[in-house]
């Protein structure tokens, strides 16, 4: 069944758009990623310009997160205030990401840097959290305990000051790290368009040593605070939220969150990494491929009407 | 609307149609609508363009068969061509031309092949067919055409790919000698906005009478609510948006609660 789209000006399916929202909500509730980095370029895949995908996204990946985050919330595996201290280091981060966005459109290069910035990122993230997850699978093969949290295991970050006590996760760090990770993941969101979970886990987890049990619920809370941000900043400035998009994204997504989340839940965590790794670095690869490999068509048109 | 009787649709056509004598005869043109509404189920819509031919009283038959050319226009709106090349291993963008106001869709319909109804001087001379179509460019803060140029080139190809250009030469039937049609399909990604259509009449190979039409794609209804809403109200339709989002989730997770 075809549906006309308002503000993309294109008929969908209307069940593939269902399904596609469904799968990778199912993704971001397994992984605690927003989804934002696989939705985009599918939607741009079935013809929605990129401008209108990016935009639409937000409002899509806002509303799985937080059926997401409800779930977590009720199994007690949210620490809100970490939750709140990355928040404020993301809006300082967001701002600066739409400065340098809004300076790299005017040289043309966009597309170059964002294709860029996904594969050294996304190849980065993924070969580390492949690696490390291999290990301990490995370890734990071996018979020898996992142990992700050494007590011994302190690096610099655990030295500074402004200490604070984050309970629900059972750290005690200081404040800069926090407020840090949640500039990176502002700048980095803003730029590339993506909500950041995928970086944000791996950080909490390796950087901060928050166990595996509130890394998932805590970014989700931070990926849907910022992705509602978002929705109603594109709405305000650029007026490219296709709001029937995203209310067929969003009811796929927001179910396949669910599934999501319980199937996280019941998954080991070790293994968890690993298939968030290879999905990351799958991700990477599709991009470095498009860089490196020569083109169909060496040739491409833009309309100048607004979309970047 | 395509079903109507045909005497019906040639005596709207002839008060519709804003005819433009030349010579001894009248072209008389008319479409079966000229405001295309686009609904929630828009798919793309078929067009059927009518006419006559009238001969003035005066003036005597012709010996040979008449040709029309009718050419749709568009909106037209800049464009950007780039061109990627191997930079250090990577595919980069690196020459573009800048198009000034190309049309956004250009279908050219014909009764019979453009080289077989007139000659290459009077085909240049009248714009005829997507390769005498004028695509100006930015260059050196100038404006102009280029000529070979291999960015017009792709440009062209890659606007047929989306099939928003098109050349068919056998689109326009004549049904008796003097009255034709021609059918228009047009694509359910054609742009909004107001479009021009030119038909001109050919005999012997040289022009003798031309027209024009119009007609309109514009969104009506829902469509045009949540566009204009979007457009005038953007931070409220923004939150109304994540309210939206917030609400789905609620109720995802309430509907699909295990535990």
């Amino acid at each position: 069944m075809e549906i006309y789209l308002p503000i993309a000006d294109i008929p969908v399916n209307i069940f593939l758009v269902l399904a596609m929202g469904l799968a990778v909500g199912f993704i971001s509730g397994m992984f605690g990623v927003g989804g934002g980095f696989l939705m985009t370029p599918l939607l741009i895949f079935i013809g929605v310009q990129p401008a209108v995908a990016v935009a639409s996204v937000t409002t899509h990946v806002a509303a799985s997160s937080f059926s997401g985050a409800i779930t977590y919330w009720r199994r007690n595996a949210i620490d809100s205030v970490l939750a709140l201290t990355l928040l404020a280091g993301g809006i300082l981060g967001t701002c600066g990401g739409v400065a340098l966005f809004t300076w790299l459109r005017t040289l043309d290069q966009l597309d170059l840097v964002i294709g860029l910035s996904y594969v050294i990122l996304l190849g980065v993230v993924g070969a580390l959290m492949v690696g490390e997850s291999a290990r301990a699978i490995i370890r734990s093969r071996s018979g020898k305990r996992i142990e992700l949290r050494r007590p011994g295991s302190h690096t610099w970050i655990h030295g500074l000051p402004l200490k604070l006590r984050f309970k629900q996760s059972k750290i005690y760090v200081s404040a800069i790290p926090v407020l840090a990770i949640g500039f990176i993941i502002g700048f980095i969101g803003a730029v590339m368009g993506i909500g950041g979970g995928f970086l944000l886990v791996p950080m909490l987890i390796y950087l901060l040593r928050v166990p595996t049990a509130t890394v998932i619920g805590t970014s989700m809370v931070l990926t849907f605070l910022t992705m509602i941000a978002a929705t109603v900043l594109h709405a305000a400035t650029n007026h490219l939220v296709d709001a029937v998009l995203a209310l067929i994204l969003m009811a796929g997504g927001a179910a396949g969150a669910q599934f999501g989340a319980q199937a996280g839940q019941r998954i080991r965590g070790e293994w968890l990494r690993m298939l968030l790794g290879l999905l990351v670095l799958a991700v990477g690869l599709r991009f470095a491929s498009q860089l490196v490999l020569r083109p169909d068509d060496l040739y491409s048109i833009r309309f100048l009407g607004g979309a970047p | 609307m395509i079903r109507l009787p045909l005497a019906t649709l040639v005596i709207v056509a002839l008060f519709a149609g804003g005819a433009r004598a030349t010579g001894a005869e009248r072209l008389v043109v008319s479409l079966t609508n000229h405001r295309v509404m686009i609904t929630s189920s828009y798919t793309g819509v078929e067009l059927v363009l009518f006419g006559s031919v009238e001969r003035d009283a005066t003036g005597g038959s012709r010996g040979a068969p008449y040709d029309i050319v009718a050419t749709i226009t568009g909106p037209r709106e800049s464009l950007r061509a780039r061109r990627k090349e191997r930079v250090l291993g990577i595919w980069v963008n690196t020459e573009s031309r800048m198009f000034v106001d190309p049309p956004s869709y250009l279908a050219v319909l014909a009764s019979r092949p453009l080289d077989a109804i007139a000659g290459p001087e009077t085909r240049r001379r009248l714009r005829l067919g997507i390769t005498n179509t004028p695509f100006p460019e930015f260059v050196h803060n100038d404006i102009g055409e280029v000529s070979n140029d291999p960015f017009r080139a792709a440009l062209v190809r890659l606007m047929r790919d989306r099939t928003l250009y098109s050349e068919k030469p056998n689109a326009v039937t004549f049904l008796t000698p003097t009255l034709f049609r021609a059918s228009l399909s047009l694509p359910a990604q054609v742009p909004i906005g107001s479009y021009a259509v030119d038909v001109k009449l050919f005999a012997e190979g040289a022009m003798i009478a031309e027209t024009d039409s119009a007609f309109e794609i514009v969104k009506v209804g829902f469509e045009q609510f949540v566009v204009s809403q979007s457009r005038e109200h953007g931070l409220l339709y923004g939150m109304a948006t994540a309210a939206m989002a917030l609400l789905t989730g609620w109720i995802a997770s309430v509907a699909f609660r295990r535990d």
